[in-house]
């Protein structure tokens, strides 16, 4: 199953790609997921593998997912090295106002058949509203830091 | 399904304790099948599964649970599935289950998940592979307990499974589960009837259970199983024990047992505080 949402927020790429590619900052604003961890390698960057894990209904699922695409303030792409097969993608680009902002999930039941299908359909709606809810959690975080560079720039303008 | 003890009984005179072959478990299997035991899990019993941190990463370790349920043992499926969709189906877990469950014909898909007749010597064999190992001390004595003794734990004073854990040295995270005895009425464990034909020595039965269950109205063994009432199913995990730095080199087996069934009486009244209605949680 596919799943894709985007929101605008008005504050550059740059900002929005500080909280994005930090992983101590996910579990602030990534809707579901407890966990997001590093595990060895890098801590950021093309490589970087974390165990993450999201509750989608009586479970939390995930596994070790791994940074297979990391161009600053446009893309980062995951995919699973084990446990649930998952794509993710963070897609920043440049707009009017600021920046609009996509997050993509891909992700496959294991098993085929009836049953995967029907927990697939199911888990989607759960997920859907992870994803949605995550970013107007992001475009809050990012646009109240927003706010207090500028004051702080004002600040300093002052004295 | 009545997972059951390291008690250490004798076997009884027609079942043998057969000696586990680890290599069933079936890590592809446990994949493939996770996502219907999601379904039964996420929508039949709004299965909650909290405290998995408190779960060793990495080791062996023994998970001591409360067992409810029947021989359906809900809070068991609830269980299994959140293990190993937390760790990945790829850290050896296995279940430690009455030998009889396990030569119930249509169960055979119990040893791909990891599940092993109940003896010290298999449990033994799990933990020095490293492997999680999850026993129900109570067994089929606390699953058929009855439904007003459902907040209660009862181990039945079976210790065993704490010398494995001072022998293997390995820690004990305690499990506690609540819901499991609402899934129909249990009216008695029928202990008097279980000894009056020989259950014990024939087939390690301590128990010959009476309940109101779907879809038999009364259910007198609960060998054909029943069909359980969607309960809300929650279960806690504790944080680990480990015995010789708790209780000194040389651990008292009835005080840790102590410790032990007063933390998790102490967790289950707290679950059962938190439920409003029976059933419905």
């Amino acid at each position: 199953m596919r799943i894709a949402e985007h929101a605008e927020v008005q504050a550059p790429p740059s900002l929005v790609w500080e909280q994005v590619s930090d992983p101590s900052r996910v579990l602030d604003f990534f809707a579901g997921v407890t966990r997001w961890e590093c595990v060895g390698g890098p801590r950021t960057g093309l490589g970087a593998r974390y165990r993450m894990l999201m509750r989608v209904g009586s479970a939390e699922v995930g596994g070790l997912i791994e940074t297979v695409e990391f161009r600053p303030e446009r893309d980062l792409a995951w995919t699973s090295v084990t446990g649930v097969d998952q794509h993710g993608r963070w897609r920043l680009r440049e707009s009017r106002n600021g920046t609009r902002v996509e997050l993509r999930l891909q992700f496959g039941v294991a098993g085929g058949g009836i049953w995967s299908w029907l927990a697939e359909q199911l888990a989607g709606p759960i997920v859907r509203g992870n994803v949605k809810r995550t970013l107007a959690e992001l475009k809050r975080a990012v646009e109240h830091e927003q706010v207090r560079a500028e004051a702080a720039r004002r600040r300093a303008a002052r004295t | 399904m009545s997972r059951a003890t390291t008690n250490g009984h004798k076997p009884g005179r027609f079942v043998r304790v057969p000696k586990a072959d680890l290599d069933e478990r079936d890590p592809d299997y446990i994949r493939e099948t996770l996502p219907r035991l999601w379904l039964l899990s996420s929508l039949y019993f709004r299965g909650e599964v909290r405290g998995l941190g408190n779960v060793p990463e990495e080791g062996p370790v023994l998970l001591v649970g409360n067992h409810s349920g029947g021989n359906l043992t809900p809070d068991t499926h609830v269980f299994t599935l959140a293990f190993s969709t937390y760790f990945g189906v790829e850290r050896v877990f296995h279940q430690l289950a009455h030998n009889l469950v396990l030569s119930m014909p249509g169960l055979s898909f119990l040893r791909k998940y990891g599940t092993v007749a109940a003896s010290q010597e298999n449990a033994r064999r799990a933990l020095e592979a490293g492997a999680a190992v999850l026993v129900y001390p109570g067994g089929d004595y606390e699953v058929h307990r009855p439904s007003w003794e459902r907040h209660r734990v009862d181990f039945g004073g079976r210790k065993g499974f704490i010398r494995l854990a001072i022998e293997q040295d390995v820690p004990i995270v305690p499990v506690v589960g609540i819901g499991g005895q609402e899934t129909a009425l249990f009216l008695s464990r029928g202990e008097h009837l279980a000894r009056a034909f020989g259950l014990d020595r024939l087939f390690r039965l301590k128990v010959l259970p009476l309940s109101l269950a779907l879809p038999w109205g009364i259910n007198v063994g609960d060998m054909l199983g029943h069909i359980p009432l969607p309960a809300k199913i929650t279960v806690e995990a504790l944080p680990p024990i480990h015995l010789r730095e708790e209780f000194g080199p040389d651990p008292d087996i009835d005080e840790v047992y102590d410790h032990i069934v007063r933390l998790m009486q102490e967790t289950l009244e707290a679950l059962a505080a938190e439920r409003r209605f029976p059933v419905i949680g």
